[in-house]
């Protein structure tokens, strides 16, 4: 059993930079939890780093939003606005450990080092998951709600097991935490003292429902504590603490503590994806008001006014980022090439009979003769 | 007065209606409410009847339906929204265990009027789990209704049958023809539950089918009849779960011929079913094997190989072209008035 204030979040979530860069006044009940949780501003060095690629990441999503509108993807879930969610806890992961994402976290993948054309492979529709998640220690972006937190505690728990000293970062929206997979990854987790962090990116909207129709909890980070796993709530805008706060889960879940479920609070700037109208159910003063909360716009203040940053150096990403989104566009508006008998490959090791014969049939359809191979054999052919 | 009206618009009036008349119907789901669902059936309803009617749950199918178990136990009629065919999944075991056999676990005591409605099946170039025919797995569980429509018009009144059912009826509204529209004046009352519909006349081989594959085998059966002079008639079941043996046991002892088309994964699916009804049925009246037009079986391809996965016009021609027309002695035409019938 746990002692229950090891476990509770902050009251507040972590905060280290206000929207306009400067550091955050703490009073000193704060101030004393912050340290003795063991956050702290990161260095600068580290920020750079971060803040490095959300300026990469921040362009590739936006140029991955032009692609949809020129039909370039099937569709598109935006991050913008959560870049320091997508950044920051990728950034300081190791080369061991593992992540699973969803399908709004490719400015996650990018961030991981995975090839933007294969981050996007899923969203263009040429095939399921485009990059190789074992080369890659990340798992398949993943659609069906909270499914991967369980996947995520038994590779956590994996990695215990064979003494690697991986953990495992799953990602969740706010509202998958509904979903029942998310507590059971979370118990899970916990009975075992599986090296699982879970951080839910709580962007305040489930496609259009609000968080408030989606739960009663003083704050999701609160979920954590029911199940005895360390739980925390943060700026997920502010990239300090975003860093801070996810090394101090891994550094938990690596030491054999247990999992960590920690809580940003975030906004999703763009609709739920490019065939979502935001409109329906939401402000745009709201929306207004977010984007003075920038998270890019935040840090790059935060250490231009530290001397840590400056207009060459900015100019220098800047135009690196714009390399990336270019490189991303030319082989984005390069048709697919895709060859329909692939989809025979993978369905199993060793294709079933049955699945060769409709192999055939689909390669005589290709060839315009149809006729001559079919799954059903005619009668005198039926005993071959 | 008649009006061109999409296949949504027929659900959502469908919605209304019910909300109307019957004040223990609920409508809930996720996005159902301000969005008006993912696509928009929902539209306008908790604006018009108000949040007590229809509203927003937490996201969690196996929640949405356990809840909607118990609202019925208190005398409500839930009809709930699956917002897309994959994501029916976590509500499996709620389905299975316990929606489809309440009524037989209770000896008729406790009975689950609801209604689970799924968009489902592919053909809109949707991502991976956005695409599923997963009828098979409902049709295959004793207790529950399964009705898969193809027009507007079915579109309301199986919806409104559906609503008014005592037992629970899994809808499946295919999501390629939310948009199609018909000349209709609503409200409108079709063939009821368990009754399939003759949708083209013909002589020749009879294609039997069903939701999202309607509209494409009476784009075959125009096909065939312009281009190889073969005169296909084209059931669609409307109803899986209860099946119509009788109109399609019918139709095939007149044409002698039958194909089953459906879109969904081939190896023991419904077109199995209805493959092996007819030819249990008619077996003296067939002049060639039923044979069978399906997607493939393999997990749902991603859009841009969607078309090479989908039974296509081509694919159904060609099968209806195996039928063994050359060597046929064409007795079974004549013969099929005769034959005994043991339907
Ligand atoms: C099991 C399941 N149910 C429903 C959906 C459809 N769906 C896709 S995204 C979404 C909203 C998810 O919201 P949230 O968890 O807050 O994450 P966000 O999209 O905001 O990142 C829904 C309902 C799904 N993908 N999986």
């Amino acid at each position: 059993m746990s002692d229950i204030t090891s476990l509770l979040p902050c009251p507040q979530p972590v905060r280290f930079l206000d929207p306009d860069g400067s550091t955050t006044e703490h009073d000193p009940g704060t101030a004393a939890t912050l340290e003795a949780r063991g956050y702290s501003i990161p260095a600068e060095e580290d920020l750079l780093a971060v803040w490095r690629g959300m300026v990469i990441g921040r362009r590739f999503d936006t140029q991955a939003t032009a692609l949809t509108k020129q039909g370039r993807l099937a569709v598109y879930p935006s991050s913008r606005g959560q870049d320091a969610c997508q950044v920051a806890p990728v950034l300081a992961l190791g080369e061991q450990d593992w992540l699973f994402p969803t399908y709004r976290d490719s400015m996650a993948l990018v961030t991981r080092g995975i090839d933007p054309v294969e981050a996007l492979t899923l969203l263009r529709g040429d095939w399921h998951c485009g990059y190789d998640p074992v080369a890659t220690r990340t798992a398949p972006q993943c659609t069906p709600l909270s499914t991967q937190i369980v996947h995520a505690a038994g590779a956590a728990d994996g990695m215990r097991r064979r003494g690697t000293g991986g953990v495992a970062l799953g990602f969740i929206g706010d509202g998958a935490t509904s979903e029942g997979d998310f507590h059971e990854g979370l118990n899970f987790a916990a009975v075992f003292d599986a090296p699982l962090v879970v951080l839910v990116q709580n962007n305040k909207y489930a496609i259009s429902v609000p968080l408030a129709k989606q739960s009663k909890a003083p704050a999701l980070a609160y979920k954590g504590v029911g199940y005895g796993v360390r739980s925390e709530q943060v700026d997920g805008n502010d990239p300090a603490a975003m860093l801070s706060v996810m090394r101090s889960a891994y550094a938990h879940a690596r030491a054999g503590h247990g999992p960590v479920l920690v809580e940003a609070h975030t906004y999703r700037m763009e609709a739920h994806t490019n065939a979502d109208d935001a409109t329906r159910y939401r402000t745009s003063e709201e929306v207004d008001d977010w984007t003075g909360q920038d998270p890019v716009v935040r840090l790059q203040a935060y250490l231009v006014a530290r001397g840590a940053l400056d207009e060459a150096r900015i100019e220098e990403v800047r135009e690196q980022a714009e390399a990336f989104a270019a490189d991303v566009r030319t082989r984005m508006h390069a048709e697919p090439k895709v060859d329909p008998m692939a989809l025979f490959e993978h369905v199993y090791a060793e294709p079933t009979p049955q699945l060769r014969e409709q192999a055939e049939m689909v390669r005589a359809e290709i060839a315009g003769s149809a006729h001559a191979a079919h799954p059903v054999p005619e009668t005198e052919e039926a005993t071959r | 007065m008649s009006r061109p009206t999409t296949y949504a618009q027929a659900l959502n009036t469908a919605l209304r209606d019910s909300l109307t008349q019957d004040e223990s119907v609920l409508v809930f789901g996720e996005d159902v409410g301000a969005l008006g669902g993912v696509f928009r059936i929902t539209d306008g309803l908790t604006r018009d009847f108000g949040e007590e009617r229809c509203f927003d749950t937490p996201l969690a199918e196996a929640g949405i339906t356990g809840f909607a178990i118990g609202l019925c136990m208190q005398g409500f009629r839930p009809v709930i929204e699956m917002q897309f065919d994959a994501f029916g999944y976590p509500a499996f075991e709620q389905v299975v265990s316990h929606v489809a056999k309440m009524r037989n676990r209770t000896r008729g005591q406790l009975t689950l009027p609801m209604v689970l409605r799924y968009p489902y099946a592919g053909g809109i170039g949707g991502v991976e789990h956005h695409c599923d025919s997963s009828e098979g797995y409902y049709v295959h569980t004793p207790g529950l209704h399964v009705v898969s429509p193809s027009t507007p018009a079915d579109a309301y009144s199986l919806l409104r049958e559906a609503i008014a059912s005592d037992d629970p009826v899994v809808f499946l509204e295919p999501k390629s023809l939310y948009w199609s529209k018909a000349e209709l004046e609503l409200p409108t009352r079709t063939e009821p539950f368990g009754r399939a519909a003759v949708r083209r006349v013909g002589s020749d081989v009879t294609l039997i089918t069903y939701g999202p594959q309607v509209p494409n085998a009476l784009r075959a059966a125009e096909i065939a009849a312009a281009e190889e002079d073969w005169d296909v008639e084209v059931v669609d079941l409307r109803t899986l779960v209860p099946f119509d043996d009788e109109t399609v046991a019918a139709s095939v002892r007149k044409t002698g011929r039958a194909v089953v088309l459906a879109e969904a994964q081939g190896f023991a699916g419904m077109g199995a079913e209805v493959a092996a009804r007819v030819s249990e049925r008619c077996f003296h009246s067939l002049a060639a094997p039923v044979l069978r037009v399906s997607g493939l079986d393999m997990p749902y391809p991603p859009p841009i190989l969607e078309h090479t996965y989908l039974p296509g016009v081509d694919r159904i021609l060609d099968t209806i072209a195996r039928l063994q027309w050359d060597d046929e002695p064409d007795l079974t035409h004549e013969a099929a008035g005769t034959q005994a019938v043991h339907a």
